[in-house]
């Protein structure tokens, strides 16, 4: 019990100093406070569990979750290379390529646009992740089924954004790239596809999850014997839950890691943009 | 889509793009299926003809992949030709999805909308709470499921809550961000005339931001409620019923016609799902007097 209570005493502390924090006018608050929430809820996870003797199958402790971590860089390595690196980011740099010149081609057939954008748009709010135990049977086991899933749920996503980007670059602009006789590349390289960049990296951000979920969900219906969805269920299945959040942990921090390179990519691109401009 | 005319123009693109896919499908079938009857053939000892190979690639049991007719036919005889009741009936699964999609939209609809104006009216929970909120769509959390239901089933709660928990994990992200961006949007204008008048803080939250915001809540619903069912229906996976656990059984069973009928359910259910909304949408502006 004494835990719990020293816990939420903490809690209350490290509230109270963010309130401070918050409004003060220190300059690396913006870090410090999140960094803070982070910790007292880490406090107060681990007093819960050495508190009320919480049963190791319910909640392993924060300090069992880094002991697992510690204890196991090999295995987690190798996950992390079978799902992120082959199947996330092969499939993520497939199905983006592919639907953004898919977005290209559309953009100069209204025809096509008229008829495929309501289908693209009524695909994109589907379960597409529904799709994985079909490619796992075309694909087989191994990373490729994985990718191919990922190919199709981060396809839609891009597409829509990247055609809604290519009529971003208003009447003006394109007028006064006439005046200049550019021709259709020209144009599309020196101003439409610089405008559409914006929307473009909002698909791209959406691509970023899907693909990490895509991955392990993928795992669930069928792969060799390693990859973090293959480790989650055999570990669930032993009842391993420290392995769990550990792959949960690495999951977390390979998902804010792919997501934040391509933020700085966008910031990098489209410097110019108001959102970018602080 | 005033008139008529315009309805149809607009249409017409569209029906041509799916009569295209259809088309280019029905090829797939006899390229993908085509090996399986070759290796009959082959076992047989006889040879196939092209004549004979195109209705052999539409008729098989478990194809690679099933034609739309199959999976029409699949389709008809799970939804319309099985009892309700029964577990073979897709229906029921869809009943078991819908619900627990529903249950946990509803939750992380209440749980966002309390983040949101706490965030609003707290600066400290603003810089707590806010990078969590999005670091926590960074976790896969479709990949907790499994454990889910495992941690759950220790403390005597059942099936229904894991998916609950999922589907509302989903949806309070996009609500939180909309209802933020909402009850922030309007202008210091109009929070300036509200203090002329002398309306207190709750004044200006039921009568200026509550209602500014409703327009985002929606379009941030109808983000949230397609999430919601696609973690439902992975949720699913590792229970008895519902269209996740129809999709299990199908992958390891290799009914090809029953994975891509159920998908048809699932897409069915998001259109639905997502039009419903719209049309709450339309009319909860419409009274509101935002929309002609």
């Amino acid at each position: 019990m004494i835990w719990i209570a020293v816990s939420f005493v903490g809690w209350l502390a490290a509230w109270r100093l963010n309130v401070f924090l918050a409004n003060s006018a220190l300059p690396q608050r913006g870090v410090l406070v999140p960094a803070i929430f982070g910790l007292a809820v880490l406090m107060v996870w681990q007093g819960i569990v050495w508190g009320a003797d919480t049963s190791r199958v319910i909640l392993p402790a924060p300090s069992e979750i880094a002991a697992a971590i510690g204890g196991n860089p090999g295995l987690l390595w190798a996950d992390f290379v079978q799902t992120v690196l082959k199947g996330a980011l092969s499939g993520f740099l497939i199905g983006c390529s592919a639907g953004f010149l898919a977005a290209i081609i559309m953009d100069r057939s209204a025809f096509l646009q008229a008829g495929f954008m309501p289908v693209a748009k009524f695909i994109s709010a589907m379960p597409i992740v529904g799709i994985a135990p079909i490619m796992v049977m075309w694909f087989g086991f191994g990373w490729q089924s994985k990718a191919a899933v990922i190919v199709v749920m981060v396809f839609f996503p891009v597409l829509v954004n990247t055609v809604a980007g290519l009529a971003a670059a208003d009447r003006m602009q394109r007028d006064l790239m006439a005046t200049f006789s550019a021709t259709y590349a020209q144009t599309l390289i020196k101003l439409r596809l610089p405008a559409a960049m914006p929307f473009v990296f909002n698909g791209l951000k959406i691509a970023t999850t899907l693909a990490l979920i895509g991955a392990i969900v993928a795992e669930f219906f069928g792969s060799p014997t390693v990859g973090m969805g293959f480790r989650i269920t055999a570990e669930v299945g032993r009842l391993g839950l420290d392995m769990v959040w550990a792959e949960i942990a690495v999951a977390a921090l390979a998902g804010s890691a792919f997501y934040g390179l391509v933020a700085l990519i966008e910031a990098r691109v489209t410097f110019w943009h108001p959102s970018q401009r602080t | 889509m005033a008139n008529g005319g315009a309805g149809v123009k607009a249409l017409a693109p569209v029906l041509v793009v799916l009569a295209v896919i259809t088309v280019l499908w029905y090829g797939a079938t006899v390229w993908l299926n085509a090996q399986w009857v070759y290796d009959q053939a082959a076992r047989d000892g006889v040879q196939v003809s092209f004549a004979d190979l195109i209705p052999a690639t539409m008729a098989q049991s478990r194809p690679v992949l099933p034609a739309p007719h199959q999976v029409a036919a699949e389709f008809s005889k799970m939804v319309f030709e099985t009892r309700v009741t029964s577990p073979r009936s897709l229906v029921f699964h869809s009943w078991v999805t819908l619900s627990g999609t529903l249950l946990g939209f509803g939750l992380g609809m209440a749980l966002g909308v309390i983040l949101a104006v706490g965030i609003v009216y707290n600066r400290a929970m603003d810089m707590s709470v806010m990078p969590w909120a999005i670091a926590s769509q960074m976790v896969p959390i479709v990949a907790l499921a499994p454990m889910l239901a495992v941690v759950l089933s220790q403390l005597g709660l059942g099936p229904a809550v894991s998916k609950a928990f999922v589907a509302s994990y989903l949806t309070f992200f996009p609500v939180v961000v909309g209802m933020v961006k909402g009850l922030r949007s309007p202008d210091p204008m109009q929070l300036d005339l509200l203090r002329t008048y002398n309306a207190g803080s709750s004044a200006a939250f039921w009568k200026l931001r509550l209602p500014a915001s409703v327009k985002f809540l929606f379009a941030s619903s109808k983000v949230a409620i397609a999430a919601a069912l696609v973690g439902t229906i992975v949720a699913e996976l590792n229970q008895p019923t519902g269209l996740g656990a129809r999709l299990l059984s199908g992958s390891y069973n290799g009914q090809t016609a029953m994975i891509w009928a159920t998908l048809f359910v699932a897409a069915m259910m998001a259109g639905a799902l997502v039009l419903l909304i719209e049309v709450g949408e339309r009319i909860t502006l419409r009274r509101m007097g935002m929309q002609p």
